[in-house]
């Protein structure tokens, strides 16, 4: 616990930036997500500070948020069904490497109205952290969009991927509040939380923090089990079976 | 109540699967089969991966029928040494059939392989059986007396050499056909998910020409060893058995099973055939509108590993 503490606390540090602009100083409710089995999804809060000093200039258009947390990242290959030979089956489809599993694009302002797009995809920020499908063999067409759409649309379903543009309250003009909602599906493993500052179209400050989604308990035992000793696991499930059935057969037995 | 499922990485309600084992048990203690075939495809439709329900039902079937064994085992009803012998072909099937499965799930074809075998596999047995079944129910209201088919005493099957002789079955039938079958039973049931006995019963009785007295209780045997042996190497080889899912669904389904075996005992044989058929039929014949009506979502998201 004191070694989370002392994280934390580290990562407020590094959080801090330059003296001369605005500073950004942040915090997480919890950096770290149990999953259970009867995990069922959770809710984390990110407060954040905007620190100014007397040199700061006054800001006309007001603060704006991004907060972009993306889950630790796997090759996706999106696949599209086409009728051939007189059934739906799986034809083309496009790989994304390395590509977050989870993507949540909280601001408090639609995105589009805070920076240049331009800018935000030079920065990689919020939906621009998804990259553009991988060159393969095939000639690429226009298609890759359709690809790209699909994922994000499939993941939003799913409440894996989240855009919300209201995601981020201001509390007073330099308090903020940001809820991080992760549904029961949140992939394990470390999850970066990137907070950037904008006014008037450009960057002024950014923070850092990560949170952790870690299967605990009989989940996490059976996960490695699985992985791990995959023939002691089937020769226990196995077991485990046999034993169903016997007792079965010894509870309901008839003569 | 939601659980998390470990391996199918999946929320559910557990009282559904529960459900799902009772209502699938209940089924498969009335026709006395393993309901592999009802249980895969109702764990795909709830959002499982084929690979993943594959590969669990297999340990839910072995579950399922490790009890219907030891009450035919009670009763004598199994010939123990064609049962070795189905086992011998059945085990060299699985491996085949775990092999294939491991093959198509890098290409990336498991899941219309899946779909297609289910397809031809049940529409085709399904058929059969409610024909077979609705000629034996009008013969019966015809007056005729229900006689058990057993045409022709001999068929090319006969001729074949290795003779062994089965003397709890009375029969005296070559080793090929028996090995035979066992490796067709085995590979299509680790490669669909299915214990097979539906399958393994009618080729019994039409091909060997094995007596209603041990057919069941040896396909039973049968079905248990190579789902058994299924688990076993596909946690080995694939690591998509979920043991969770497994338990909950086979406490189900055993329960299910003893109340379904109950009910069936009332019921005619011929009718219990084409209910048993129509089952099959109706869940090949869901699979092909699956395959052949165009789906609302096109695009489906796969991952291939960390990055």
């Amino acid at each position: 616990m004191r070694n989370r503490t002392a994280l934390a606390f580290a990562l407020l540090l590094i959080a801090t930036a330059p003296a001369s602009a605005e500073r950004l100083i942040t915090s997480l409710s919890n950096h770290q997500v149990l999953v259970t089995s009867s995990f069922t999804g959770t809710e984390l809060v990110l407060f954040g500070s905007i620190e100014r000093d007397e040199k700061t200039v006054s800001r006309r258009g007001g603060y704006n948020i991004i907060v972009t947390v993306s889950g630790p990242r796997q090759t996706l290959v999106v696949r599209r069904k086409d009728h051939v030979l007189g059934i739906w089956t799986n034809a083309e489809s496009r790989s994304f490497l390395n590509t977050p599993t989870y993507l949540a694009v909280l601001s408090n302002r639609p995105v589009s109205e805070i920076a240049a797009p331009e800018l935000m995809r030079r920065q990689e920020i919020g939906t621009y952290l998804i990259p553009r499908p991988a060159l393969t063999a095939q000639i690429q067409s226009g298609e890759d969009d359709i690809f790209r759409d699909a994922l994000i649309r499939l993941r939003k379903q799913r409440k894996l991927y989240v855009e919300e543009p209201t995601g981020v309250t201001f509390l007073t003009p330099s308090l903020f509040r940001a809820t991080i909602r992760l549904p029961a599906e949140a992939p394990v493993g470390i999850y970066d939380v990137d907070v950037r500052l904008f006014a008037d179209g450009t960057e002024l400050a950014r923070a850092h923090s990560a949170l952790e989604v870690v299967k605990v308990g009989i989940e996490q035992f059976i996960v490695n089990a699985a992985a791990n000793h995959g023939i002691l696991y089937g020769l226990f499930t196995t077991l485990m079976a046999l034993a169903t059935g016997w007792f079965a057969s010894v509870v309901f037995r008839k003569d | 109540m939601q659980i998390y499922l470990p391996i199918a990485d999946l929320p559910v309600n557990m009282f559904l699967l529960l459900g799902m084992g009772l209502a699938v048990g209940f089924i498969s203690g009335m026709f006395g089969i393993g309901g592999g075939f009802l249980m895969t495809p109702l764990l795909i439709f709830i959002g499982v991966v084929p690979a993943v329900a594959v590969a669990t039902v297999s340990s839910h079937i072995a579950a399922s029928s490790a009890s219907s064994a030891i009450s035919y085992w009670r009763r004598n009803a199994i010939d123990i040494p064609l049962a070795m012998m189905l086992l011998a072909g059945g085990i060299v099937g699985t491996a085949g059939g775990v092999w294939l499965f491991t093959l198509l799930r890098s290409a990336d074809l498991l899941d219309l392989v899946i779909a297609l075998s289910y397809v031809v596999l049940l529409v085709a047995v399904g058929g059969m059986m409610v024909s077979e079944a609705l000629r034996a129910i009008i013969r019966a209201y015809q007056g005729y007396p229900v006689v058990l088919r057993r045409p022709g005493s001999h068929t090319w099957l006969h001729g074949l050499p290795f003779k062994v002789r089965f003397k709890r079955s009375k029969i005296y039938v070559s080793a090929m056909p028996v090995l035979g079958i066992g490796f067709i039973i085995g590979f299509i049931g680790s490669l669909m998910g299915i214990g097979g006995g539906f399958l393994l019963v009618p080729m019994l009785i039409y091909f060997l020409r094995v007596p209603t007295a041990t057919v069941i209780g040896t396909s039973t045997v049968l079905t248990l060893i190579t789902m058994a042996s299924a688990t076993v190497m596909h946690a080995a080889t694939n690591h998509l058995v979920d043991a969770l899912l497994a338990l909950i669904l086979m406490v189900g389904g055993v329960v299910g099973a003893q109340f379904g075996a109950r009910a069936g005992q009332r019921m005619k044989a011929e009718r219990l055939r084409l209910l048993l058929g129509l089952l099959v039929l109706g869940v090949g014949v869901r699979f092909a509108l699956d395959l052949t009506i165009q789906p609302s979502e096109l695009f489906s998201i796969r991952f291939t590993g960390g990055g």
